[in-house]
């Protein structure tokens, strides 16, 4: 990629919105937005450090939740907008370490079976918690963000920049921490843990670093979307959005900033344009079937067919396309390893 | 006064005795080797130096500190750094990269100065680099620096390891069968190589089935059987001692 690509895409991303003056449209965009947000996350945890995350949605619940709680009527505290992002990122970032620091001697599948237990008590947690959180309500009328005495409102626009602006934010920060020390470290844990304690690496708290970092991403992405949807309740962050984040990063190309950006916009758009688009197209040719209420098992599809075609994703990074071509040039490079040394 | 001293170290797996009361010191700028039949339990010693193991009774004491029950982070840090039996690198990442990692102990950035790319992390990242650079030269790599450490050849992998080791800014140098799957050049390279690293002030403490190798390079050996000492001293002394030529010949009939 060149250097100036992503400073004119981020141009481009500025004006789109201006000149497709369609407010459903912008309204998808920074929805699509917050789930860029979100795989940027879970792309240090999983991507960078390697550790598999299936319950990152809960994040986002803690995340959506604390700006729920403290910026609306439900306790009467109006915490500004702003303030709310460093603190919602914060407590999910506490919450990524209280999560961490049990399991980090898991691994694998082990890790990914606790993970997702936490995916799956969060939302469930705030459901049964209806004296704070609401229950299955949720809590509503949430506070708009203003800057400059200019409230939000209801119209799309002002979010798409916010989320825009969040995604600038995100992506030099996850830019910056992979070319670091702390991202060599997390290449490191995940290529071999047991070397790069042999490096002087403490991994553990490498580890906790990635949870924390990662879950603080899906802070600012809750408090921007519940702040957009003037709404949070606990059938948002089920399963379902852990398991589209994930394909996000599979299809894009684990690891590589652009790749989980454009993998995450490709899910997105699947799931508000084309799916309904393909199945009014259908029903026109008098073919009841209704796509959207397939997406999981049309995500499923598109999983499989990456792994079997491209197993890299989408937009790879250099490392991760050498890791699974490995595999199969492993016989090859043995074989040729065996004649660089015998003969 | 010794740089690393075992005091009568004892490693059990279950009802296996892997080490028993093994006592012995390194002085401080030596080359010493360890030698022993295979599953003698020279691998063990090393995993016990460098933290991976607790040991079940005894303690490890290098550079005056106490360091048995300590985390493998912390030890590294401390200023012991290894190489392992079978190689293990950081394949996908470059062999610039791996040596970088090395330094990581010696490097004070936070996670901060990581996230802002504070000028003083940019500092010591140039500083980090550049001293990676010498390193891959030291071990005659530079011009694969931005290779994967997958894509080296066997013999370079070894030299990278070593690199990597040495980017610690180690006191003790562990190498596990530095010579394993060498030909006769390679394996006098590294003759040269150990020297020329005891020539830095760094002592060095090697397990090798090589013995024309141990011989030609170490001060000190040491035997192991059954996880026992059954020899110590001089090359000639430990070769000519009838316990080693027994364990690993078998007895007289």
């Amino acid at each position: 990629m060149g250097r100036f690509q992503p400073y004119l895409l981020f141009g481009a991303a500025i004006v789109l919105p201006l000149i497709l003056s369609n407010g459903g449209f912008v309204n998808f965009l920074a929805d699509a937005g917050a789930f860029v947000l979100l795989a940027l996350g879970l792309n240090i945890v999983i991507g960078f450090a390697g550790l598999l995350d299936l319950g990152y949605a809960a994040f986002f619940a803690i995340g959506s939740y604390t700006f729920a709680m403290l910026a609306s009527p439900q306790f009467g505290i109006h915490i500004p907008f702003w303030v709310m992002l460093f603190v919602a990122s914060g407590v999910a970032a506490l919450f990524g370490i209280l999560l961490g620091a049990p399991t980090l001697r898991l691994r694998g599948d082990y890790l990914a079976i606790v993970t997702l237990g936490f995916g799956e008590i969060v939302p469930q947690t705030f459901l049964n918690l209806s004296q704070w959180t609401g229950g299955p309500n949720g809590i509503g009328s949430l506070d708009q963000p203003s800057i400059f005495g200019y409230r939000f409102g209801f119209q799309a626009l002002p979010y798409y920049y916010l989320i825009l602006a969040l995604i600038a934010v995100a992506v030099l920060a996850a830019n910056n921490l992979r070319a670091s020390r702390l991202g060599r470290a997390w290449m490191a844990v995940r290529e071999d843990e047991l070397a790069a304690a042999h490096a002087g690496i403490n991994t553990t708290t490498t580890k906790l670093a990635a949870f924390a970092i990662g879950a603080s991403f899906s802070g600012l992405a809750g408090c921007a979307y519940a702040s957009k949807l003037q709404l949070v309740s606990p059938d948002q962050f089920g399963f379902n959005v852990s398991v589209a984040v994930l394909s996000m990063l599979v299809l894009g190309g684990m690891g590589n900033i652009p790749g989980v950006i454009v993998g995450s916009l490709v899910i997105s758009s699947l799931d508000r344009f084309i799916l309904p688009q393909l199945t009014n197209f259908m029903h026109n040719f008098g073919v009841q079937i209704d796509l959207t209420n397939s997406r999981f098992l049309i995500y499923g599809i598109i999983l499989v067919m990456t792994m079997l075609f491209r197993p890299e994703g989408l937009i790879p990074s250099r490392q991760r396309r050498s890791e699974l071509r490995a595999g199969k040039d492993a016989a090859v490079a043995e074989q040729t390893l065996y004649t660089e040394t015998v003969l | 006064m010794a740089l690393l001293q075992l005091e009568n170290v004892t490693q059990r797996f279950g009802g296996l005795v892997a080490v028993d009361q093994l006592d012995f010191s390194i002085e401080a700028g030596s080359i010493v080797a360890m030698i022993g039949p295979n599953g003698a339990g020279k691998s063990t010693v090393f995993n016990l130096i460098t933290g991976i193991y607790a040991p079940s009774t005894g303690r490890i004491v290098f550079d005056g500190r106490t360091i048995s029950g300590m985390k493998t982070s912390s030890i590294a840090a401390g200023g012991i750094a290894r190489t392992f039996q079978n190689i293990r690198l950081f394949a996908f990442m470059s062999a610039l990269d791996n040596v970088m990692t090395g330094e990581h102990a010696r490097m004070h950035a936070n996670v901060l100065d990581s996230l802002l790319h504070t000028p003083a992390q940019r500092a010591e990242e140039r500083r980090v680099r550049a001293r990676a650079f010498e390193l891959l030269r030291y071990v005659n790599l530079e011009h694969v620096a931005e290779q994967y450490a997958s894509n080296l050849s066997y013999g370079m992998q070894r030299r990278l390891e070593i690199a990597r080791a040495l980017a610690g800014e180690p006191k003790l140098l562990l190498l596990d069968e530095p010579a394993a799957g060498m030909n006769s050049t390679e394996k006098s390279e590294l003759v040269e190589l150990i020297r020329r690293i005891r020539e830095l002030g760094v002592t060095v403490f090697l397990i090798e089935h090589d013995m024309r190798l141990v011989k030609q390079i170490s001060e000190r050996i040491t035997v192991l059987d059954h996880g026992e000492k059954i020899a110590e001293g001089t090359p000639d002394v430990v070769c000519a001692d009838p316990k080693v030529i027994e364990a690993y010949l078998g007895a007289p009939a």
